[in-house]
């Protein structure tokens, strides 16, 4: 982990509840996709953790979705703006266990971490596939990206305004090798058990700190209490308890 | 004596600023990022007899100038923190440190207290006896004075090394509480503990802590912790640590001329990890700029 002054060069509306940042500083501390970085906001005491979307030396790319007042001012930020920001936060993806055919699975702003994953499995020489689930057609994001990348990504929407309606677990039925999966909890619930192989997820949470002190993130696993932020927000299909 | 070095119950300090339980975990995460013996002390995860979970999530809400938390107590448990914790600590830390100690009943505190007494790194017990965020324990022994004296002379009677009985703001009269501990044996006391809190979602129109409430911290407390300590210390002959919103080297200052002998810092570590550190930095420079040689010069000061 490391704190760093970081610049925001691009923020860039996307859909009517994403946008593209693009922040420049030194990112050698983000080693794996499925890593995040927090930023500390002007006038928000806690910092907002968001998963890394795709990095290089010198910048990392975030997807930030509205939820709340401290995205809605983030999407706001001029390019220029300095933000204090730590990054190489918590455990990404096991890129080992990929196989030759691995499937990539993301909901909503989930599809984020999915972009530097790919990027990273086709360098290590498999042929990932890639189904990404939106509400509609207006909120489809990253498929230029992962276009530009050779991978054509099945989309579902809720609405059958694009693609395949329905979840992303009615494009699951090919067969894959291991499985990667970003988005809400009952879309990674859901796509754990379609699978019949292993597979990785990354999850949300609510957090304080973001660097594994203050326990505010702890969720049960099967390998007993683990905190998202420090243990994860990668975790292993076994692990999972699913309480909720 | 360096002029940061501050005396608690006989032992000494090299600058005043510890990190506040439940804000540091167990150390390890931090030790990852800086040498963590610039530090005056460390006050650990609050410490239970049997392993905790905690509350189920979200435990942790955002607040004007601070936050609310409802973590209850997660923590290994007693002998876990004595098999596995303490000596991983002991690898990174050559200092004392502060174990922070919870339960539900009077004979849990002692126990707790008992085992952790003959560990060698452990220079002080902190009795919580104020968490918000547990039923039927931690705040109950701290609103009442018998119930915090019978939590303090419990421990007392079970331990050698020196008890701080660790404050709660949320009630109606904290010198009534801070006299009853004083008087039960006591050797220093910490304050504040969070103050109990409530957030509310507007799209879900239901508390956002599944807790319900949680234990507000950060910016937003400073002045009324302050106000405490200024209180306290001036109804007690025994030392006081004071804590609540404290995120510079100022706070810290501002803290000891209220009457602090040494200081915690708690939500700021949350916000940066390197609070700690960066306000030990700016110590001298600070006392500089107030014209003092010697930081145990300030302590109670602002009493006249």
């Amino acid at each position: 982990m490391k704190q760093a002054v970081f610049t925001l060069t691009e923020n860039e509306a996307l859909t009517s509840r994403f946008s593209l940042l693009r922040l420049q500083g030194d990112c050698s501390a983000i080693h794996t996709p499925g890593q995040f970085v927090s930023l500390s906001l002007p006038g928000f005491f806690l910092r907002r953790p968001f998963s890394v979307c795709d990095w290089d030396e010198q910048s990392f790319s975030l997807i930030v979705e509205q939820v709340g007042k401290g995205t809605e001012l983030l999407r706001t930020l001029p390019a220029g703006t300095k933000l204090d920001v730590l990054t190489g936060l918590g455990k990404g993806f096991d890129l080992s266990r990929a196989g030759d055919a691995p499937l990539l699975v993301g909901g909503g702003s989930g599809v984020s971490p999915l972009l530097g994953l790919a990027r990273r499995l086709l360098e290590q020489g498999c042929s990932p596939r890639v189904i990404l689930g939106f509400p509609g057609r207006e909120d489809l994001i990253l498929l230029d990206e992962l276009f530009r990348l050779g991978i054509a990504p099945t989309v579902t929407t809720d609405d059958g305004s694009f693609g395949i309606r329905g979840r992303v677990t009615e494009a699951m039925d090919l067969p894959h090798s291991f499985f990667y999966a970003c988005g809400p909890a009952p879309m990674l619930r859901a796509v754990c058990e379609k699978s019949p192989v292993s597979g990785q997820i990354s999850l949300d949470a609510r957090m304080g700190c973001g660097f594994g002190a203050c326990m505010g993130c702890t969720i049960p696993t099967a390998a007993g209490p683990k905190r998202v932020c420090k243990d994860g927000p990668v975790f292993d299909k076994e692990d999972m308890l699913w309480t909720d | 004596m360096d002029r940061l070095s501050v005396s608690l119950c006989g032992i000494e300090l090299t600058n005043p600023v510890i990190p506040a339980s439940g804000t540091f975990g167990y150390g390890h995460e931090m030790a990852e990022l800086y040498d963590i013996n610039c530090l005056g002390a460390i006050a650990l995860k609050g410490t239970t007899l049997k392993p905790r979970f905690g509350n189920p999530t979200p435990r942790i809400a955002e607040a004007p100038a601070g936050m609310l938390n409802a973590v209850g107590l997660q923590n290994p448990g007693v002998d876990a923190v004595i098999a596995e914790e303490l000596p991983r600590l002991q690898k990174v830390f050559h200092k004392p440190v502060i174990a922070n100690v919870s339960g539900f009943s009077v004979e849990e505190y002692a126990e707790v207290c008992r085992r952790l007494d003959d560990q060698p790194q452990v220079g002080w017990l902190e009795v919580n006896i104020s968490c918000p965020n547990v039923h039927g324990g931690g705040m109950s022994f701290g609103t009442d004075p018998a119930a915090a004296a019978a939590v303090t002379s419990a421990v007392k009677a079970v331990t050698k090394k020196p008890v701080i009985v660790k404050l709660s703001p949320n009630v109606t009269d904290i010198v009534s509480i801070a006299k009853a501990c004083e008087g039960a044996g006591a050797d220093a006391l910490s304050l504040i503990n969070t103050v109990m809190a409530l957030r509310i979602d507007l799209k879900t129109r239901r508390p956002i802590l599944t807790n319900i409430t949680g234990g507000l911290s950060g910016p937003a407390v400073f002045p009324l912790a302050l106000r405490m300590v200024w209180q306290v210390s001036r109804a007690v002959r025994i030392p006081v640590i004071g804590l609540g919103g404290v995120s510079s080297a100022e706070d810290v200052l501002e803290m000891m001329l209220a009457g602090a002998a040494a200081v915690q810092v708690g939500a700021a570590n949350l916000r940066d990890p390197f609070a700690c550190p960066k306000i030990i930095q700016a110590l001298p420079a600070a006392l500089d700029r107030l014209g003092a040689d010697d930081i145990r010069e300030l302590i109670g000061g602002a009493h006249g």
